[in-house]
C-alpha cells in the first residue's frame, strides 16, 4: 500500500480557502431563516437544499409521465391491434375506432425521449444531487450564486410547464424523434407534431438550457472557490468530482443545442435554409436551397453525445460514494477513478460522430470516429473493474442504496460493452436505429443513471427530510425494478439483432419484422410490472418525508461533510464555524483505528494510531497552517 | 361490472397492503430491531444478488437460443457476411467479458456481505492492477479497432467499374426507383420539376433520361456489384435492406451511395428457406412521419440473364408518360410534331423525340453533363 493522496498537502492548497465566507454567515443562520417570508422560504427560495427538492419533486412528476408514456407505447407494441378504446378518457382523440393513431406513437415516443433525457436524468438527477451535495460535501455555507441557482430552477420550471402544455396541443407535441432531425422537424408540413408542437420544444429547450448554464456555473464555482479549509481537489469526494465534470461538460455542449435549435427555429419561421436543400413536400417544391441537414446532426450529437454523460457521471459519482460508504472500504483506485474521470469528460467530446455512422458523411471521417470512440472503452472498463474491486474484501452492507448502486454497475457492464459494437462503424450498418441500439443506450444510460438517482434518494433522503425511508420496501423495490429492467432490455437486443428498426409504430407490414410477437408482448409485460413497481418507491418517499423513522445523524456511518450537519441543516448548512477537512474522503476500516470510519473533520492527530506515513507528514503541515491562520 | 369488481379488489389489495406495511413498522419499532446496523435482510439480499445472478445467467442462455430461430438468414451480400463474422466474433468476446465482470460483481456481493466483527481490507490501490486492467482492455480495443476499421474501409471503397447503377429515392411514405436503361446514364434532375408525373424531377431536356425506367420493384442482379445512388426528396428516410446488411440514409438535397454485391436470387432464398412466399424487403431506418413504419418495397434478386430480360421489358419513363413529357418540355414545344402517335417501345419515342428535337437537344452538350445534385 503506497501512497494514498501524497500531493494533496501543499500550502498552497490550503492557503486557497476562504475564511472570509466562513465568518459572512457566521450570523445566527436560525434566526435569519425566520425573517424570510414563507414564498422565499420554499418556492422563490436560494437555499440550495430547498432548490434541490425542487428539482428532485419536479425530477419524480416527470418521470411518472415519461414512464407512463413508454407504457403507453409498449401496449402497442406487444399486443398490437388490441382495442384501445378503454384509454379514450385518458388519450382522448388520439385513440379512434380502438386503434392509437400513428402520429401519436411518434410523439409518445419523442416525449418520452426529451422528458427522460432532459427533464428526467439531466435536471432530475443533476439538479438534484448537484445542489444538494455541493455545498454540503466541500462545506460551503451556500451555493456560490443562491439568486443564479433560484433561477435556475424556475427556468427548468418554465421550460417544464411549456413542455407540459404542448402535450395537449391539438396537433400534438413535437413528434420527430427526440433528436428533432430536420428537415421533419423543420417543415410543419412533414407531420402535425412539427406544428406549434415542436415550436414548444424549441423553446422549452432553449430555456432549460438557460437553466442549465445558470446551474452549471454555479456548481463549478461552488466546488472550485468555496471548498472548506483543507478540502483540496484530492480530498474531493468522487460525488463533487463527478458533479463538477458534468458541469463542466453541459457548459461546453449546451450551448451548441441552443445554437442548433436557434437556427432550426430560424429555418422554420424566417426562411433561412440552415439545414434545408431541395425538397419538394405536400406537392409544393420549397424555395430552401443550399442548406445541409447532417449540419444539424452534427450540432446535435456535439452535444447529444456529452449529454450521455452528463446523465452518467453523477450517478457514477454517486455509486462511488455509496459503495465506498457500505462496502466499508475505501474506493479503489481513487486517483484512477478520477482520471477515468476525466478521459471519459475530454472523450466525450470527440466521438459525437459515432451516431452518424450510416448518414453520408464522409466514410473517413467514419474511422476516425470508431478509433476515437473505442478509446472511451478503456476508462469505462477501469471504472467498472475499480468498482467490483471496491467489493472484494469488503464487509457489504446492502442498504436500498448499495443494492441501487450494485444495479447500476452491473447495467454498466451490460450496457458498455454493447456500446463497443455499436462504436463498431462497419457492424453499426446493419446494427444502427434497430432495437439493438434502443436496448444499449436505455440500459447504459437509461436504466443505470436512474439507478444512481434512486441510489442517490436511497442514500441521501435522511439528511433531505430527516427521516428514513422504509428498507424492506426499498428492497422489494430494487428486486422488482431491477430484475424488471433486465427482463425489459435485455429481450430488446435479440430483437435489434433479428433486424427491427426503433420508432416503427408496428411491425406487421415487413414478412422480415413479423417475427418475435411473443417476445414483444413479453418485454410489455415486464415493462408495465417495472413501472407499477415504482409506485412502491413513490410510496415509501412521500410516507417516509411525513412518517418515515427519526434518522440519526450519520446514519450510513459516512466519512463525507455533510453528515456534520445537523438533522436539519438551516440556511448556511452548519450553525457553527464549518468543519474544516484534514483528510480524504474514504478512510473506512483502516487498520489501527476502533471504529471503520474516520470522518473528513477528524484531523490527523486525533488518530495518530491509524495514520499511514505520508499523513503524519501532512498533519505537521495542517497545524502549522493553522497556528499561522489564527 | 366486472369492471367494477376488479376495481374494488384493486383497492382492498392495495388497502391489505398498505395494513401490512404499517403493522410491519410497528412490529419492527417494538422489537427494536431497526437499532442493528444490519440484519437478517443482508443475507437475504446476499443471496438473492448470488441467486439472481445465477438464474439470470440461465435466463441468458436460454433467450440466446430460444431467439436465434427469429434471426435474419445468412447475409445475402458479401459484405454482409463479413460484418456478420465480425458481429459475432466482438459478441463473443464481449459475453466472455458480460460473464466474467458480472460474475465477479455478483460473487464478490454474496461472498464479502456484512459479518459482525469483521473488518474490511483497507485496499485502496494497487498500481499494478490498474494498469493490468488498462493495458487489456485497451489491447483488445486496439483489434477490435483494426478489425472494424479493415471491413469498413473494404466496404466504403470506390464501387468496382461496371457496377450496376440504380437510384432509390424515398419519399414521405414510399420507396421509388430509378434505372438508367440501356445507356446506363441516369438522366439528371431537378427538385423543382417534380409533380404528380414526374417523381423523380427528372430533367426533361436531359436525353440520357429518356430510356430511364422506374419499375415498382427493385431488381438486382446476383454476384454482381450494384451501386445504390440515394437520395430523398422530403425529409430524411434511410435505405435498410436487412438481409443483404445494407443501410444509408436518404437526405434531401445530398445524394448517397452504398455498394454491394448480391450472393443469393429470391428463388434460392425461398428453396433455402422453404418459403414460397419469401422476398427481399427495403424498409425505411430513420424516422420519416407518420408512415415511418410503413415503407416497404419489395427487392427481386435475379440470376444475370433473367435480370437483363427484365430490364429490357421495363417500359421507358418517357413512354409510360408521353403525353406528360411532351407537354412539359417546355423549350422545345413548339417544335414538336401536331399529333404524336405513341409509339410501342421506348426506343421509338427516344428516337423520334431526338430526330424532333434534334436542333435543341444537340445543341446541348451530351458531355460533360451537368453535375448531378
Amino acid at each position: 500500500m503506497s501512497t494514498v493522496h501524497t500531493d494533496t498537502h501543499s500550502q498552497e492548497a490550503l492557503d486557497a480557502h476562504i475564511y472570509a465566507h466562513d465568518h459572512e454567515f457566521d450570523l445566527d443562520h436560525d434566526a435569519h431563516d425566520h425573517e424570510l417570508p414563507w414564498i422565499r422560504q420554499y418556492i422563490f427560495s436560494e437555499d440550495h437544499k430547498v432548490i434541490a427538492k425542487q428539482y428532485l419533486f419536479t425530477g419524480i412528476l416527470w418521470a411518472i409521465i415519461g414512464g407512463a408514456m413508454s407504457i403507453i407505447f409498449r401496449l402497442q407494441l406487444g399486443f398490437p391491434g388490441h382495442d384501445m378504446s378503454w384509454l379514450k378518457p385518458i388519450l382522448g382523440g388520439w385513440v379512434e375506432g380502438g386503434q392509437m393513431h400513428q402520429e401519436f406513437y411518434l410523439a409518445l415516443v419523442t416525449m418520452h425521449g426529451t422528458i427522460m433525457v432532459f427533464f428526467v436524468l439531466t435536471a432530475g438527477l443533476s439538479g438534484t444531487f448537484s445542489n444538494f451535495l455541493i455545498p454540503l460535501q466541500v462545506g460551503a455555507r451556500d451555493m456560490a450564486s443562491g439568486f443564479l441557482n433560484m433561477l435556475s430552477y424556475w427556468f427548468f420550471f418554465v421550460s417544464s410547464l411549456i413542455m407540459f402544455i404542448s402535450i395537449f396541443l391539438s396537433t400534438g407535441p413535437a413528434s420527430g424523434g427526440w433528436t428533432i432531425y430536420p428537415p421533419l422537424s423543420a417543415l410543419p408540413q412533414a407531420m402535425p407534431g412539427s406544428g406549434l408542437g415542436m415550436d414548444m420544444w424549441l423553446i422549452s429547450m432553449a430555456l432549460f438550457i438557460v437553466s442549465l448554464l445558470l446551474g452549471g456555473i454555479n456548481y463549478i464555482t461552488t466546488i472550485i472557490n468555496l471548498r472548506t479549509v483543507g478540502m483540496s481537489f484530492l480530498r474531493m469526494p468522487l460525488t463533487i468530482w463527478a458533479f463538477m465534470l458534468t458541469a463542466i461538460l453541459g457548459l461546453l455542449s449546451f450551448p451548441v443545442l441552443f445554437s442548433a435549435a436557434l437556427l432550426l427555429i430560424f429555418d422554420r419561421h424566417f426562411g433561412t435554409s440552415f439545414y434545408l436543400d431541395s425538397i419538394y413536400i405536400n406537392g409544393e417544391a420549397l424555395a430552401h436551397e443550399g442548406g445541409s441537414p447532417i449540419l444539424f446532426q452534427h450540432l446535435f450529437w456535439f452535444l447529444g453525445h456529452p449529454e450521455v454523460y452528463i446523465v452518467l457521471l453523477p450517478a457514477l459519482g454517486i455509486t462511488s460514494e455509496i459503495i465506498a460508504t457500505n462496502s466499508r472500504k475505501p474506493i479503489f483506485g481513487y486517483k484512477a477513478m478520477i482520471g477515468s474521470l476525466l478521459a471519459i469528460a475530454l472523450l466525450s467530446f470527440i466521438v459525437w460522430a459515432h451516431h452518424m455512422f450510416i448518414t453520408g458523411m464522409n466514410p473517413f471521417l467514419g474511422s476516425i470516429f470508431m478509433f476515437l470512440t473505442l478509446i472511451i472503452a478503456v476508462p469505462s472498463a477501469v471504472k467498472a473493474f475499480n468498482y467490483i474491486t471496491t467489493l472484494w474484501r469488503g464487509n457489504l452492507i446492502f442498504t436500498p442504496a448499495m443494492l441501487f448502486s450494485i444495479g447500476l454497475v452491473s447495467f454498466f457492464i451490460s450496457g458498455g460493452l454493447t456500446g463497443i459494437i455499436l462504436g463498431n462503424s462497419a457492424a453499426d450498418i446493419q446494427l444502427h436505429d434497430t432495437y439493438f441500439v434502443v436496448a444499449h443506450f436505455h440500459i447504459v444510460m437509461g436504466s443505470a443513471s436512474f439507478f444512481g438517482m434512486l441510489a442517490g434518494v436511497y442514500h441521501w433522503f435522511p439528511k433531505m427530510f430527516g427521516r428514513m425511508m422504509d428498507d424492506k420496501l426499498g428492497y422489494i423495490h430494487f428486486w422488482l425494478t431491477f430484475i424488471g429492467v433486465y427482463l425489459v432490455f435485455f429481450p430488446l437486443h435479440y430483437i435489434g439483432i433479428a433486424g427491427f428498426p426503433r420508432r416503427y409504430y408496428s411491425f406487421t407490414n415487413f414478412d422480415a419484422f413479423k417475427s418475435f410477437a411473443d417476445m414483444n408482448m413479453f418485454v410489455s409485460i415486464a415493462a408495465m410490472i417495472t413501472f407499477v413497481a415504482q409506485f412502491i418507491f413513490l410510496f415509501n418517499f412521500f410516507y417516509s418525508i411525513f412518517k418515515g423513522r427519526r434518522a440519526s445523524a450519520n446514519p450510513w456511518k459516512s466519512n463525507t461533510l455533510e453528515w456534520t450537519a445537523p438533522l436539519h441543516p438551516g440556511h448556511g448548512n452548519w450553525p457553527g464555524e464549518i468543519p474544516h477537512v484534514y483528510r480524504w474522503p474514504y478512510d473506512y476500516s483502516k487498520p489501527g483505528h476502533h471504529d471503520d470510519f474516520i470522518p473528513q473533520n477528524v484531523p490527523l492527530s486525533q488518530t495518530k494510531e491509524s495514520n499511514l506515513p505520508h499523513e503524519n507528514e501532512s498533519m505537521l503541515i495542517d497545524e502549522a497552517h493553522l497556528i499561522n491562520a489564527k | 361490472m366486472i369492471e367494477m369488481i376488479l376495481g374494488i379488489a384493486a383497492v382492498l389489495i392495495v388497502v391489505i397492503l398498505l395494513l401490512i406495511f404499517r403493522i410491519h413498522s410497528l412490529v419492527s419499532i417494538m422489537r427494536g430491531s431497526y437499532q442493528k446496523t444490519v440484519g437478517m435482510s443482508n443475507r437475504v439480499n446476499g443471496f438473492l444478488l448470488l441467486a439472481v445472478f445465477i438464474l439470470g445467467l440461465i435466463g441468458f442462455a436460454w433467450i440466446t437460443i430460444h431467439s436465434s430461430q427469429y434471426h435474419l438468414p445468412e447475409a445475402s451480400s458479401i459484405h454482409g457476411k463479413k460484418t456478420d463474422l465480425m458481429f459475432w466474433v466482438t459478441m463473443a468476446i464481449l459475453c466472455f467479458a458480460f460473464i466474467v465482470t458480472n460474475i465477479f460483481l455478483f460473487f464478490f456481493s454474496w461472498k464479502y456481505q456484512y459479518e459482525e466483527g469483521r473488518k474490511a481490507y483497507f485496499y485502496p490501490e494497487n498500481h499494478r492492477l490498474e494498469v493490468i486492467w488498462t493495458v487489456i482492455p485497451a489491447i483488445v480495443m486496439a483489434i477490435l479497432v483494426f478489425y472494424g476499421w479493415k471491413e469498413w474501409s473494404e466496404i466504403t471503397q470506390q464501387e468496382p467499374k461496371g457496377s450496376e447503377v440504380i437510384e432509390v429515392m424515398g419519399k414521405q411514405f414510399a420507396w421509388q426507383v430509378r434505372y438508367p436503361g440501356a445507356d446506363n446514364k441516369l438522366g439528371t434532375y431537378n427538385f423543382k420539376n417534380i409533380d404528380a408525373s414526374n417523381e423523380f424531377g427528372i430533367e426533361l431536356a436531359d436525353s440520357a433520361s429518356y430510356d430511364d425506367f422506374i419499375p415498382q420493384q427493385l431488381h438486382m442482379p446476383v454476384g454482381k456489384p450494384v451501386l445504390l445512388r440515394i437520395r430523398a426528396r422530403d425529409v430524411l428516410h434511410s435505405v435498410y435492406m436487412p438481409h443483404f446488411r445494407v443501410k444509408m440514409d436518404a437526405v434531401p438535397g445530398m445524394p448517397t451511395k452504398f455498394w454491394f454485391t448480391p450472393t443469393k436470387t429470391t428463388m434460392q432464398m425461398r428453396d433455402e428457406l422453404g418459403n414460397p412466399e419469401f422476398n427481399y424487403e427495403l424498409a425505411c431506418a430513420e424516422i420519416c412521419g407518420t408512415g415511418h413504419y410503413a415503407m416497404r418495397f419489395i427487392i427481386v434478386v435475379d440470376e444475370l440473364d433473367e435480370y437483363e430480360k427484365w430490364k429490357k421489358e421495363q417500359k421507358t419513363y418517357v413512354a409510360s408518360n408521353l403525353d406528360y413529357v411532351m407537354a412539359n418540355r417546355k423549350v422545345i414545344k413548339g417544335l414538336l410534331p401536331a399529333s404524336p402517335a405513341p409509339p410501342d417501345t421506348a426506343k421509338v419515342v427516344a428516337a423520334k423525340m431526338d430526330s424532333d428535337t434534334a436542333s435543341v437537344i444537340q445543341a446541348k452538350p451530351d458531355k460533360p453533363k451537368p453535375k448531378r445534385r
